[in-house]
Formats: C-alpha cells, structure tokens, sequence
C-alpha cells in the first residue's frame, strides 16, 4: 500500500514536470542544451562571422555566380578552414561535432560557402593529413588554414560519378615522377585552386592520390558556367594532358579507393549537419512569413494546411539533428562506419531538400524570388542532395548492408 | 598595466523576452550570450595590450555557473585569465560594485572598463557605484579612450555633442556603443582559452552578502500595439484627441 501510494505520487510528479516544462518550438528536443560550453562557444562565434560579414553578400555573389577570393582569407582568419588540423599546422583542432555545427552554421547562410569550406577542410586538407608525407604537411597545410593556399579534390570524371572506381585518369611512373593524363569534371573550387588532389590510377591500376599544382605545364581548368545551383562556389574542369607531378607530390600512403572514400565521409558527415542549416533557415523564414501575411482576411497561419507544413519541417528537422549529433558523437569516439553517414546523408539532405521546396510554395509568388532566399536555398538543396553520393546511391548502400546484395550493377 | 573588465551573462538581444504567467521573465532554454557594452569593453582592453599599453586582461563575471561560458569567450576574445563569482542570486548594482571593489582591493588594477550598463535590467549604475567606492575618477559612455602615461583622454558621448575628460590612473571607464566594433574568437583561439585559467570565487569569499534589496513587484510585457484609424476631418481630429487620447 505504502509502496503504491509513492508510485502514484512518483508519477504525478512526472506528469507535471511535463506539463510545466517550457517547450522551445525551434528546438524541440533541446539539442541545445547536450552542446558543451565550448561547443556554444565556437558555434555561436562563427554565427556571428558568418551572419554578419557573409550573409549580406550572398545574394548577390548567387546572382552574378560569383565568388570572392578574398572570402577565403576571412575564412582563414576566422579559423573556418583548418577547424580540425592539428595546432602545428595553423589549426583548431576541433571535434566531428563543432565541424558540424560550423557546417549548419555556413549552410543556413548558403550551401555555396559551406561546400567551400567542406573542400578546404575535408577534401583537400584531410588526404593531406592522412595519406601525405610531413614535407607535404608543411608545404600545405598552414597556407590552406589561412586561405593563402586554395586546394580542390579531383575524383569526379566526365564519364564516372557514382561510379568513381572506374576513372579513367593515368599516372604513368618515370624518372623522378608521374606523368599525368585525363580530365576531372564538377570540381568545387577547381576554377581558383592553387592545388588539386588529382586520384588517377598507376599502371598496376590502383588508385594513387597526387597533388597537382597550377603553373605545372599541362594542368588547366576551366569554370562551369551556367550552374543554378551552389552559385556563389565555383565549379570547374580539370583537364591534364602530359602533366609531370615530381614524386615529392605523391600521397604515399593512399593506395585503391579508400583514401578518396575517407575524404568523402569526412565532407559527407560535415553535409548532414549543413543541409539542416538550409532547412532551417527555410523553415523559419516560412514560419515568419506566414504570421504576417493576410490571405481571405486571415493569417496564413490560421490555416490547417499551412500549420500541419510546419509541423512536418519543426519535426523532420528536429529528428534529424539529434541523428547528427549522435553521429558527431560516435566520430569523436571512432565508433561511426561508412554506412552510418550515408544513412544521415540520404536522411538530412531528403529532408532539407523537401521542407526547402515545400517552405518556397509556402511564400507564394514571393517563394521564387531572390530576395526572400529561400529559392536560393532550394536551388543549392537540388545540388547537395545530389553530390557526395546521390539519395539513390546511399539508398544502395544501406541495403547492401542489410542484404549483403550490391545492387550497383 | 593590469585591466579588469567585468562581463554579464544577459539573455541574447535577439530573443523576444516572454513574460511567464507567475509574473517572472522566462529564462529557461533561451539563448544567453555576453552583454553586448561588456563585449565592446573587453575588445577595448584587447585593443590596448596589442598596442604594448596594457599587460593583463581579467573578466570577471558575477552569475550562475553558466556564466562560465561569458568568461570563456571574454578568453577566447584576448583576455588573459577569468574570474568567476558564483551567485545564484539576482544581483542589484551595488552589490556589483562591492564585489568588484573587493576584487579591485585584491588584484590592483590600473584601469577598470566595463559596459555602460547591461541590456536585461538596463541600470546604468555599476561603473558609477565602483568609480566612487573605490573613490576613482570615472569616464562614462566612452567613444574614445587615449593612454599617455598616466593620463587617459576619454571622449564621452552628451546630449549636446561630445565631452573630452583627462583622468588619472586608476580609473573607471564605461563602453558606449560606439567605442569600437568587437571581434568574433577565432577558432584556434576559442581552443586556446581553454587552457586560461578561471578562478572560481563566492560573494561570500569578499564578505558581501548578495541578497537583493529591491523587491520586484510586477512584471508586464509590453502592452499589444492597437491598429490606428484615419479620420476623415480635423474636426474628427480634434473631437479625438480630446475624448479619446485626452490629450487636448
């Protein structure tokens, strides 16, 4: 009886905890409040850089497609581009999971800036880092964390997306070096790169990775133009015909498809966090638009429809975080495989990509136009949902996990 | 010369305060972040060791133990060392004022700048209270602060333009908003702080009892503006402002 009576007691004290406690509708299962200090420190310092110095040009580098190089000094300055190199190299040496709020951070202002930084950081710097020698280390890394030295990834090949182990790209061994023949394509950053990590296959076929840096005779590249996408990002070709690359600028220590692949879930990890960022910015924009505007004498906001659309963008966004941080959490502890960041992928950049679409017909005619964002967002969402291993792609992934089926072919 | 800038934990300024129906404002889950005046305060203390005319910087903030994260950006911003003084109590400005005096006592600085007032209760008393416990000259709502010597050139911010002062060290200054724009912590410095050293403290530890001695009455939101209407002649004007804004 005794017992009983203290259970009931137990749980009324339950219920009114849940009746009573304060519900954050922006963030509704209180990710804030499983941040570390030092977590809220940098996030909320970067915000406040990113916000205020590149937000307010990002509408107009998306129109004119145009990006300024000096964007990649004041992200350096910021610490934005060596967010975890190791101190000896100019960096921060940060967790997976303050790159990912940083990544959130510049993708609510554009995606165009945070596939800047996912480059820089995780595509260009990270091979360098992991498969390159100590000469190499030093030759690089602190120019890329200062945004002295621009760096861009070649993987991607005309004829070879997905499907990246078939590239085509030959390095063919001679004196004191590789001679280097074939064509990268959809290269962010290519256009204003100072070096590329090209990945091309040696004569036994495996793939090698070999930074290739512009002024070596026979490296061009060429910007793509016409891109409605990541605008404010350039995007470029790489083409190599009879490039010499000294054996000093081979990555000794990546041998076959694992070393481009370890880059790839380092920027694919930093995207799940990023895509949300356009999502929510999306999301409120909509929300706040639709607390003003007046249509048959109410507030759209009166109107089921639009509610239940809100409700759909507060909930895939907030599940979606707390698979993120879990996600960074299981990085720092070396405990996330491959897979599990092709699940957040898919998940995140889905999601993001719908509420985007869904939040530009929420604004109406206004929806479409530039000064309101949101179509910027959605427009870049088409191209990350896209890149780094396409919704499709994932999708094979995580059922050759289940199955132990590929389905690739 | 040592500097000693004292930092608030405020709610952030773009939070829309609620007001809770118990009649107190609800701090739970809303973003806090420094007092805009106190940033401007630790980025002019920052300012005045890169040109070699100031040695330490130390922010002391007085709060919660969440307050430990104003500190921490106050380092990663340039400071050098954090004090924090732990009291859950809601703090008047003179209690402020004599824990810092305490403080002052302790650490002998030769110059003290803090925000000119902070942006949840808006009182505008605390660098006043400390100028004249500790019997210092005060320059408040700085635009410009010059060092020569001993001398301090401060430019303040009047109704009717500017005011120029001359003060001697030791002394008090308070931020306007004009005074400088504060920096962002860099990353690798935002690491970097982590290694600063925070000393922790009491009221107590200084012999001040923090109890408030004002007591909160009512707390209102901001009454709903009401719509306006036109009037169709200024007869109808006059009629009311007369009868209904009383007024005339």
């Amino acid at each position: 009886m005794l017992r009983k009576s203290s259970e009931a007691k137990k749980e009324s004290v339950v219920k009114d905890a849940i009746h009573s406690a304060a519900f954050d509708w922006t963030d509704p299962l209180l990710v804030e409040r499983a941040l570390s200090e030092e977590e809220r420190v940098a996030r909320d310092q970067a915000r406040g850089f990113l916000r205020e110095t590149l937000f307010p040009r990002a509408r107009d580098l998306f129109r004119a497609e145009d990006f300024d190089r000096d964007i990649m000094r004041e992200m350096g300055r910021m610490g934005l581009l060596g967010i975890m190199l190791p101190e000896r190299y100019g960096g921060a040496a940060m967790s997976h999971v303050i790159y990912g709020l940083l990544m959130r951070e510049a993708e609510w202002v554009d995606s165009g800036f945070r596939s800047v930084l996912s480059v820089q950081n995780s595509l260009a710097a990270h091979p360098i880092l992991a498969y390159g020698t100590e000469e190499q280390r030093g030759r690089f890394l602190p120019g890329m964390a200062s945004g002295e030295i621009v760096g861009c990834f070649g993987l991607t090949e005309p004829d070879f997306g997905s499907d990246a182990g078939g590239l085509t790209t030959r390095a063919k061994k001679e004196k004191g070096g590789y001679r280097l023949n074939g064509a990268k394509a959809w290269i962010t950053n290519a256009p204003i790169a100072d070096f590329a990590v090209i990945w091309a296959k040696d004569e036994d076929d495996v793939i090698r990775g070999f930074l290739v840096e512009r002024g070596m005779s026979g490296f061009e590249t060429v910007k793509i133009e016409g891109k409605f996408s990541l605008r404010v990002s350039l995007t470029g070709m790489i083409s190599l015909s009879d490039v010499f690359v000294p054996d000093e600028n081979l990555l000794p220590d990546a041998r076959g498809l694992t070393g481009p692949f370890s880059c790839l879930n380092k920027a694919r990890y930093g995207i799940c966090w990023g895509a949300l960022g356009s999502a929510e910015f999306c999301w409120h924009r909509a929300r706040d638009y639709v607390m003003e505007r007046k249509q048959f004498g109410k507030l759209l906001a009166s109107y089921q429809l639009v509610q239940k659309r809100l409700a759909d963008m507060q909930m895939e966004i907030a599940v979606g975080l707390c698979g993120v941080l879990r996600l960074g959490r299981l990085l720092d502890e070396d405990r996330a495989a491959a897979p599990a960041i092709s699940l957040m992928k898919r998940n995140n950049c889905g999601k993001a990509l719908e509420v985007a679409r869904v939040a530009r017909d929420m604004l109406g005619a206004n929806g479409v136009s530039d000064e309101y964002h949101v179509i910027r967002h959605v427009l870049n969402l088409e191209a990350v949902n896209t890149y780094e291993g396409t919704h499709d792609v994932h999708a094979l992934i995580l059922g050759r996990t289940q199955t132990g089926i590929q389905a690739f072919t | 010369m040592k500097i000693l800038v004292p930092i608030k934990r405020v709610v952030d300024y773009n939070v829309r305060v609620q007001v809770k129906p118990s009649g107190s404002v609800d701090l739970d889950n809303v973003k806090m972040s420094m007092n805009p005046f106190d940033e401007i305060a630790v980025e002019e203390a920052i300012r005045l060791k890169e040109q070699n005319k100031a040695k330490e910087i130390i922010a002391i903030s007085i709060g919660p133990a969440q307050a430990s994260e104003t500190i921490r950006t106050a380092l990663a911003m340039g400071a050098d060392k954090g004090i924090l003084v732990q009291s859950p109590e809601r703090l008047e400005p003179l209690n402020v004022a004599k824990i810092l005096k305490a403080i002052a006592d302790k650490e002998k600085p030769d110059l003290i700048i803090l925000g000119k007032q902070a942006i949840d209760d808006d009182c505008n008393q605390t660098g006043q209270m400390l100028a004249a416990l500790l019997n210092w000259p005060q320059g408040t709502f700085a635009s410009k602060l010059e060092l020569n010597g001993d001398s301090i050139t401060v430019t303040r911010e009047v109704d009717g333009g500017l005011q120029t002062l001359a003060l001697k060290r030791p002394a008090i200054i308070t931020t306007d908003l004009r005074l400088n724009e504060p920096r962002y912590a860099t990353l690798p410095n935002i690491m970097k702080a982590k290694k600063k050293p925070i000393e922790q403290t009491t009221p107590e530890s200084y012999g001040i009892n923090p109890a408030p001695r004002l007591e909160i009455l009512e707390t209102l939101p901001p009454k709903e503006r009401e719509g306006g209407v036109k009037v169709e002649s200024i007869k109808e004007l006059v009629e009311k402002l007369r009868s209904e804004a009383g007024i005339l």
